[in-house]
């Protein structure tokens, strides 16, 4: 054990210190749910693209740098310290290209990857259908060959950021006979082909997070496939690994809201301590976000000396989900009265501006609880195979 | 940055789990906790000093092996799991900290050192944050605390009565004593950092316990509800009785690395060791404590008898909670360093100051 960063990992904390430093916007770019935020999101991963900072963790060749995991979390700190933008194409990024590392042909990493980096194509997941959530092994979307293309029709649902992404991963059914996790397969789609109806879903802040997804007899050439045809299942399932596992939320996030949160009970003390509970749930969140970061340190280097990621990864998608609720729920207890209101109201009493941060959180923290598996599935998970209960 | 342990130390740690696993039994729990008026056996200290689990920080010319605060961290996680009925940590950690640590006094270590190393001295440790001094009436030695003073005491200088406690693991006595310079063995000067280090890595070894208690009582809860069947099949297969289990792995996954870090941060003397071994001490408690009662809860009301062995784990486990230092004390101490104002939090403060020159074990 050797819980200090060598002479290397301590200059490339410099280098993106610096680098932030130099090139975070000194205004928060709008929400990245409506047009004009998500193009300058964009804009955003081009100019993190050419610092060679948009993915970090990839092999040079396609953009990276080839950072190892414990450099990718000096890399995070770094970037949620310097309050840089929401990554627009985390899902591309973090989510697929680690399966395309995996399943992809050299043609395919080539064609996808570099654009991915430079932000040019922004990627969207279609994994949920309306019949089929937790029990995505009920997709029912078809995808049938007709010489070198694939024939889809269906219906995807819940698709983050789908309304302005330029492509999409998801699973379809290849083989019509099939039931349950067979005969599905995995395709990567442009969203503009003839025959894509893309339908907004406003999410709880009113802004249109997600969307649906129709497909009438949309053609995919065949070359779209990644991995086998009807292997789809097992290359879902590396992607929901890593993203239960690491990538998808990294502990620095964490970090940074709690160090607000102890920042505003430390500005409100003597109203926030009217409510005992507060300063408790306040040091809660420090340590829970603490705990968080050193179990992600920890599994960082059991992965770098070899070891994979199993069942484990379930506990990280509720632990992080429960206290990101807590910490918004915390704040929202210290702005009482003021809690509600949106960004923009300008009356914010004793707060000024500060309750403008704390909203939104609070909102997109009861999504983490449901996305990415929700947490009863993800106990399931750890009851059935971490300590073997019988199903 | 490495937050792994050596591959010896894992094996040491696994060598360790084998021999316990064998040698304590609940049975023999049950036998030590029920027929013993001390709660001790001499058997058990015989074979935990075969181990060489006596003389693990004992240094090499005391004839001890001179490991440190992480070997012992791991090996406190199996006392935990096993609910070890003996005051080994009293004695081969915390005593011997002491004792190396003192001033001078060459002639208490050479009398003492060698003695824990072969498991042939019974050393009991009296601080104010416990009340009472475990062990204090079957002890062949006691180091006391007067007002940051290390006083050492035979069993004919004090009196003992004995209060009555819920865990049988150990017997808690309240010590009656007169400190006089013929006691003290070291001046409040230099005792005041001694008792601190001493109190952090009893709270460190404390909170490692829990961890290991809560291990076993979730691992009971678990072996519990994949046998007894109620409605046709195993208890375990229902989802509201999983996901209390589940809660247990989640809260024991994310408190083991904090333990951890403190481990370090006693190892390497970390600015802010005092912040990170109160922090271990509350995740390992609150994971105990949920361990237990959602492995209760699974037992049903077999969990509710004498009979069952989660009760000597669960007793064992509420007990430690509170000593080196209850909840009130170690959030006091987290406040102390986080809400003061300007405390190094958020991204990158993780591991702020860890000593890189000094290698412990
Ligand atoms: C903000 C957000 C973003 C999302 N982004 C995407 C995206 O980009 N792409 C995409 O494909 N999907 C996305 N989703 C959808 C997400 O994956 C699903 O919401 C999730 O899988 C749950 O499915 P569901 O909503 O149909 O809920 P259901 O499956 O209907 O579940 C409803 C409730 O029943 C419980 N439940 C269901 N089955 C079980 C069971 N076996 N045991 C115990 N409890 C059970 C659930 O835990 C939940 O509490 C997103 C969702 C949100 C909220």
């Amino acid at each position: 054990m050797r819980l200090i960063y060598t002479e290397r990992q301590k200059q490339f904390r410099e280098e993106i210190r610096d680098w932030l430093a130099a090139h975070v916007p000194k205004a928060p770019l709008p929400s990245f749910d409506t047009e004009e935020g998500f193009e300058a999101h964009r804009r955003w991963e081009a100019t993190l693209f050419e610092g060679r900072w948009s993915a970090v963790t990839w092999p040079k060749e396609y953009g990276g740098r080839g950072c190892d995991l414990i450099e990718w979390l000096i890399f995070e700190e770094e970037y949620w310290r310097a309050g840089a933008p929401l990554r627009v194409n985390q899902n591309g990024v973090f989510l697929l290209a680690p399966t395309l590392m995996e399943y992809g042909s050299d043609e395919q990493k080539a064609r996808f990857l570099p654009r991915m980096a430079s932000g040019q194509d922004i990627w969207a997941q279609g994994w949920s259908e309306p019949g089929a959530g937790s029990d995505m092994a009920a997709i029912r979307s078809r995808a049938v060959r007709d010489g070198d293309h694939y024939v889809i029709n269906g219906q995807k649902t819940w698709s983050t950021r789908a309304v302005w992404a330029d492509w999409l991963f998801g699973m379809f059914r290849t083989d019509p006979a099939s039931s349950r996790h067979h005969g599905l397969t995995f395709i990567l789609l442009p969203l503009d082909l003839p025959g894509i109806t893309i339908r907004p879903i406003k999410q709880l802040n009113g802004l249109p997070g997600f969307a649906e997804i129709f497909f009438d007899d949309v053609r995919v050439p065949v070359e779209n496939r990644l991995g086998d045809e009807g292997a789809g299942w097992n290359v879902a399932m590396a992607t929901a690994g890593f993203e239960r596992g690491l990538m998808l939320r990294s502990p620095a996030r964490f970090q940074q809201t709690a160090r607000k949160l102890v920042d505003l009970y430390l500005r409100h003390r003597e109203s926030a301590d009217a409510d005992p509970g507060i300063r408790d749930a306040v040091m809660k969140s420090w340590m829970d976000a603490e705990a968080y970061t050193l179990a992600t340190y920890r599994t960082a280097s059991r992965l770098g000396k070899g070891a994979k990621i199993g069942a484990e990864a379930s506990t990280n998608k509720i632990f992080w989900s429960e206290l990101d609720l807590l910490m918004h729920e915390t704040a929202m207890r210290i702005l009482g009265p003021y809690g509600e209101l949106m960004p923009e109201a300008p009356d914010g009493g004793p707060f000024g501006h500060e309750h403008a941060a704390w909203l939104d959180g609070f909102l997109f923290a009861q999504a983490g609880p449901i996305y990415a598996g929700t947490n009863e599935i993800q106990r399931n998970i750890i009851a059935e195979r971490m300590l073997g209960l019988p199903r | 940055m490495d937050f792994t342990f050596e591959d010896q130390q894992l094996a040491f740690r696994d060598a360790i789990h084998k021999f316990l696993m064998v040698e304590a039994a609940p049975e023999m729990l049950r036998e030590i906790w029920e027929t013993t008026k001390s709660g001790r056996s001499a058997e058990l200290r015989a074979k935990l000093a075969d181990q060489g689990l006596t003389a693990l920080s004992v240094p090499e010319e005391f004839g001890g092996i001179n490991l440190g605060d992480l070997d012992w961290v791991l090996v406190q996680q199996e006392l935990g799991y096993f609910a070890i009925p003996d005051s080994l940590t009293d004695a081969a950690y915390l005593a011997v900290y002491l004792l190396t640590h003192l001033p001078a006094d060459i002639n208490l270590k050479r009398d003492w050192l060698p003695r824990i190393a072969a498991g042939k001295a019974r050393i009991a440790v009296g601080h104010p944050l416990n009340p009472f001094v475990a062990d204090a009436a079957n002890a062949d030695l006691l180091l006391l605390w007067h007002d940051d003073e290390i006083h050492a005491l035979k069993p004919g200088q004090i009196t003992a009565s004995f209060n009555p406690s819920i865990d049988l693991s150990r017997r808690l006595y309240k010590v009656d004593w007169t400190p006089s310079p013929a006691t003290r063995i070291c001046p409040a000067k230099q005792g005041r950092q001694l008792w601190k280090d001493l109190a952090d890595r009893a709270a460190l070894a404390a909170a490692a316990q829990l961890l290991g208690l809560a291990q076993r009582m979730l691992d009971l809860g678990v072996d519990h509800a994949a046998q007894r069947k109620q409605f046709g099949k195993p208890v375990g297969s229902f989802q509201a009785v999983k996901h209390h289990l589940a809660d247990v792995a989640v809260k024991i996954e994310f408190a083991e690395p904090v333990i951890h870090r403190a481990a370090q941060a006693v190892a390497e003397d970390d600015p802010r060791r005092a912040l990170y071994v109160s922090h271990a001490k509350l995740a390992a408690g609150e994971a105990a404590r949920l361990a237990g009662r959602r492995s209760i809860q699974a037992h049903g009301a077999m969990g509710y008898t004498w009979e069952a062995d989660l009760q000597m784990y669960m007793k064992r486990a509420w007990a430690l909670d509170a000593s080196w230092g209850d909840a009130k004390f170690h959030k006091a101490r987290v406040a102390a360093d986080i809400l003061a104002g300007a405390a190094a939090i958020g991204p990158s403060t993780t591991f702020p100051n860890m000593n890189p020159e000094s290698h412990h074990g």
